[in-house]
């Protein structure tokens, strides 16, 4: 039988997720399903005086209207509110809690009634009388109240006096607007009380971690609560931690003792998370010979009053490049918006994309080729921990996107390539991700007739994780794919974490080797047990299951049919649950790399920027299907064009508001704005990362694009552009 | 949002009779704008008079040369008529230029000339607008104004039109067919949208009992030399932040004839007779362009982020004049600007 790990199988769930069968979080009717309508704060900062519902009540199908004061009871202690991914510090937001308002678009109320249409309308019957404070929303304008925190890493020799005695300097301030995730599938959480216990049917990352939440918050047993999420239309992170709609929907079921469903409008997920604007100060400097001296990275991010966001956007110039002093400092402004949080590739999508445009700035400086400058300050060791990585193909992703793209062909002087009435520029950047393993638990139920279940409690984001799955099981067990059934996104299911930071595939399919080992060695059992057994005195590591047998690897003439040792045995199943083994050892940096070329195209007089071609070569680890995975970096590819282009939240800082708070005015790049983009998985093999070798894929395709294509863009017109997006005006300085 | 009821209006005196007698009730073609206004707020409509089902289907030449095209017509079925391709390219490029095909299939003739701004601030019911509710204030000048007008402002109000097909329909000269309770009448398309003045809340000079029947467009159809090229901030489904519509008519490489309009830039597709007649028996090249731009952007204010529409708009009329002058109108499919 054919390997599947490595083959580019379709998704196993592609055929419900086409036909409308796969169901989400906000299409689970059950019967008396009353349906919720979120009332957002108008105000970013101050106190509710009043809220008059009477006009609401009045309205034929509502049932009640719940406020901070209607509201059933919650936990009062910040603890309870903790999930997860909280930030270490501050205390979490806590929903319809109390008369306070933290943020523009805070829930203040929830429309119960018998249709959605209808508490909705009601809901603009509700009268909400505030008491302002003044607020703060702009980074910018904020930025002298910015406090540091401790998370970058340490410094290495003394940077800035490194950086004064530079041959070849380069400083800048680089810029990341604020950027919301935008998945396509609205948040929604359908709660139901039956029996006592509470199902929930939740858009969320991890299943686990809502579960853990609402115990806390309305202070349940773990038997009590059990959170679904079979399918996520996107999470991108905007689904790790809980959502204030889970809580609102338990609050309406509790209140009416009915099913409740809260679903947000797309204007209102605007008031969830969202990459925090950041501005990011890198000085580089060189010896002539085009070595580096000093790295200094600084970043300003945004998160909310009440709790402390934020990610590595500074350490990442220790991955990537050798240099013996480096300095890192990470600070933070607090304003009146909601905590900022998790955006594909956090902090790495906003930090790399600033330290490679400051490496593009160098390169130009020493008059050195951008891919030789990375050669020759390449590291082959993590310099803040000084160890070598488990594997680091990065040189040749940089060789085989060159190649791919014709990097040769490059005239490094900016404006000298053109096409008419466009200038073409070439550009390019590096991408570097972590590799991780966290804690999972995977149960594999074999049947006697042939057939396996195995089980986790992750959520398949979109990302492919059922068909990986599968593909691994169904090596592992010696069977056709057809046979592998996989469930996942239920918190009664073994223990998994959060589906975030690119750890999901490592860790469960790592879990499902040794789960199915475990199985492996109770089918040697009973195989062993049947009378004149091909297989006495074998161990389980010299068995190996392949094509429904249990077999010798030496000798496969010395095999066993499962079902026949399953029967003789007389056990009609076998289950097993085991985890996988995540290593501590620190003796390694485990990461994925990329290298990430782009052609732009701009038109010299009016500035209208076409991305034409984009080559992201990546390594990382084993590739477990190239179908999925090449699937995954293009959406990354195409995420960072819109970064580079088109992503920005607009703040109107005198109201304190979104004034974008839609999919037609938040750009995102349609089909008209993507060309040609080439993925190349570069042949990584691993043996020290984890056992299978995996890496993950989850966050490294978006991470360094936007360098790429802001690279590109200098190259063609000489303007260097370092506030995203990069759009005409910006390009061009129309008088 | 605000309940709502529903009736079908069986034809156009039906229509006129609904609308009449019920000064909260707004016609519904498409819904392709009236829906989301409903939803957020902004239109509070106590009564929809759904005129979809009229029979305002038709393209027709008529007897003077021209073209009278329904009122109904969806906007994908006027872009793709052989008569419009052929002799109103102008006009089909510009729709095409316009939304997505799912909401091109959706909007009307009519409906299109009816939208409204996309202005930020007219979506948003927490933030003051004149347009909106009068005598609130205006938002946008001191706010966040990249996508606002620099032409024909007002202090109450810096919106824009946002619609394609509207700047090709100014350039081509085309008449708008309106019926109502005192009987039928025609607009000048230059009179139909107005300017913002102190009355921005009154987007067009169609009376509030009035329906659009038709838009009638002259015979002449410039198919020879024109383009339309829309500039955005991605390549395609974005509202314009400059577009130009250019004919022209030329013997040899004289301009015997010119029309030019912009989208983008102010409350209604914006023209210049000054612009125009400076075109005139000059030769077409690039000179003669820009002092047309020049006269176009005659007045141009900026409110801050909005600052780079008017240079941006001057090299756009220039280029747009140079497709029409050369026969190579901008392509729809490749974005690439020549």
């Amino acid at each position: 039988m054919a390997s599947y790990i490595g083959s580019a199988t379709s998704r196993v769930d592609g055929r419900p997720k086409v036909t409308g069968e796969a169901r989400y979080a906000g299409e689970f009717n059950v019967p008396g399903l009353v349906h919720g309508y979120v009332i957002e704060s108008t105000i970013p900062k101050g106190r509710i005086v009043r809220i008059d519902t009477s006009g609401a009540l009045g309205v034929d199908g509502v049932i009640d209207v719940l406020t901070h004061q209607s509201r059933p009871p919650m936990a009062d202690k910040d603890n309870a509110y903790k999930d997860e991914v909280a930030p270490e510090e501050g205390s979490p937001y806590r929903p319809l809690y109390d008369d306070r308002i933290l943020f523009t678009g805070q829930p203040v109320a929830l429309v119960l009634a018998e249709d959605w249409e209808t508490a909705r309308v009601a809901a603009s019957m509700v009268k909400v009388e505030y008491q302002k404070e003044p607020h703060v929303t702009d980074l910018h304008a904020e930025r002298s109240r910015a406090f540091a925190i401790d998370a970058p890493e340490k410094p290495r020799g003394d940077a800035a006096k490194a950086f004064a005695s530079a041959a070849v300097r380069h400083a800048a301030e680089y810029f990341i607007p604020t950027e919301h995730h935008n998945p396509m599938e609205l948040f929604a959480s359908t709660a139901i009380w039956e029996d006592g216990r509470l199902t929930v049917y939740d858009k969320t990352q991890g299943v686990q971690n809502v579960q853990k939440y609402l115990c806390g918050v309305f202070k349940m047993k773990p038997d009590e609560v059990r959170v679904m999420s079979p399918y996520m239309g996107g999470g991108f992170g905007a689904g790790l931690r809980p959502q204030y709609q889970v809580v609102l929907a338990v609050l309406g079921a509790s209140a009416l003792k009915r099913p409740v469903r809260v679903m947000l409008t797309r204007a209102q997920m605007y008031a969830l998370g969202y990459r925090p604007a950041s501005i990011e100060r890198l000085a580089l400097g060189a010896s002539s010979g085009g070595t580096l001296e000093s790295v200094q990275h600084e970043a300003i991010a945004v998160t909310s009053q009440f709790e402390e966001f934020a990610r590595n956007d500074t350490g990442w110039g220790n991955l990537l490049y050798r240099s013996p002093n480096a300095k890192f400092e990470h600070r933070l402004v607090k304003l009146d918006l909601p905590t900022s949080c998790d955006m594909r590739a956090p902090g790495a999508a906003t930090g790399v994309y600033a330290l490679e445009c400051a490496m593009d700035e160098l390169a130009i400086a020493l008059k050195t080729d951008p891919v030789q400058l990375r050669l020759q300050c390449y590291s082959e060791r993590h310099q803040g921990e000084d160890v070598p990585y488990t594997s680091k193909q990065l040189r040749e992703c940089y060789r085989q996107g060159a190649a791919e793209f014709g990097w040769d062909r490059r005239n490094a002087e900016p404006r000298s390539m053109r096409e008419g009435s466009e200038l073409v520029g070439w550009g390019m950047a590096s991408g570097v991700w972590e590799a991780l393993q966290m804690p999972a638990t995977v149960r594999i139920v074999l049947t006697a007739n042939g057939h396996a279940e195995v089980a986790t409690a992750a959520s398949d984001i979109g990302t492919g994780t059922y068909t990986i799955m599968a593909q691994v099981a169904a090596d592992m067990l010696g069977l056709p794919i057809d046979s592998i059934s996989v469930k996942l996104g239920d918190s009664t299911l073994p223990q998994c974490p959060l589906e975030g930071g690119s750890w999901i595939a490592s860790s469960v399919c790592n879990a499902i080797a040794n789960t199915a080992r475990a199985v492996r060695g109770d089918l040697l059992e009973l195989a062993k047990e049947m009378k004149d057994s091909p297989l006495a005195g074998v161990g389980v590591d010299d068995v190996a299951l392949i094509d429904g047998k249990i077999a010798s690897k030496r000798d496969a003439t010395r095999a066993v049919p499962i079902a026949s040792a399953m029967q003789s045995g007389n056990a009609e199943r076998i289950t097993r649950e085991e985890a996988n083994k995540v290593d501590e050892d620190k003796s390694h940096a485990r990461n994925v790399h990329s290298a990430i070329f782009a052609e732009v195209k701009v038109d010299e007089e009016l500035g209208v920027i076409r991305v034409t071609r984009v080559v992201n070569a990546v390594a990382a680890g084993r590739i477990l299907n190239p179908k999925t995975a090449h699937s995954q970096v293009m959406g990354g590819v195409v995420w960072g064009i819109g970064m580079a282009l088109h992503e920005e939240t607009l703040f109107d800082h005198h109201f304190g508001r979104v004034m974008n708070a839609n999919i037609a005015e938040y750009h995102v790049p349609v089909n008209a704005d993507i060309h040609d983009i080439k993925v190349i998985f570069v042949e990584e093999p691993d043996e020290i990362v984890n056992p299978l070798g995996i890496k993950g894929l989850g966050e490294i395709g978006i991470v360094g694009v936007a360098a790429a294509i802001a690279n590109a863009v200098y190259h063609a017109t000489g303007k260097r552009v370092r506030d995203l997006p990069i759009t005409l005006d910006k390009v061009i300085q129309f008088e | 949002m605000t309940p709502f009821q529903y009736a079908r209006a069986n034809d156009v005196a039906d229509a006129i009779k609904q609308i009449a007698t019920d000064p909260s009730a707004k016609f519904i073609a498409g819904g392709t704008n009236l829906i989301d206004l409903i939803k957020y707020d902004v239109e509070e409509p106590t009564r929809l008079i759904d005129i979809s089902h009229l029979p305002l289907r038709s393209i027709e030449q008529t007897s003077t040369g021209g073209v009278l095209i329904g009122a109904m017509v969806p906007n994908t079925d006027l872009a793709y008529h052989p008569i419009i391709e052929q002799r109103y390219p102008l006009l089909a490029r510009a729709i095409m230029s316009g939304a997505s095909q799912q909401l091109r299939n959706m909007a009307s003739t009519g409906g299109n000339l009816l939208q409204r701004t996309r202005c930020f601030y007219f979506y948003d019911t927490a933030t003051p607008c004149n347009k909106r509710e009068p005598g609130s204030g205006c938002s946008a000048i001191d706010g966040i104004n990249r996508i606002n007008a620099v032409l024909g402002t007002s202090q109450a109000c810096i919106a824009t039109h946002p619609s394609d097909m509207c700047v090709a329909l100014a350039a081509l000269e085309a008449t708008v067919h309106v019926a109502g309770p005192a009987g039928a009448r025609t607009i000048a398309f230059a009179d139909f949208h107005r300017l913002p003045g102190n009355t921005p809340q009154r987007d067009t000079n169609l009376e509030p009992d009035e329906i659009i029947t038709a838009i009638e467009l002259p015979p002449k159809g410039f198919s020879a030399n024109y383009s339309y090229l829309k500039i955005r901030d991605r390549l395609s489904y974005a509202f314009a932040l400059v577009s130009v519509a250019a004919a022209l008519e030329l013997d040899g490489d004289t301009i015997k004839e010119a029309r030019l309009a912009l989208g983008g830039v102010a409350h209604k597709p914006w023209r210049s007779s000054a612009a125009e007649a400076a075109l005139l028996g000059q030769r077409a090249e690039a000179t003669a362009f820009a002092r047309a731009a020049d006269w176009l952007l005659h007045g141009a204010k900026g409110y801050g982020h909005n600052d780079f529409k008017i240079g941006l708009a001057r090299r756009a009329i220039v280029r747009t004049l140079g497709q029409a002058a050369r026969g190579t109108p901008q392509s729809l499919s490749d974005k690439k600007i020549r």
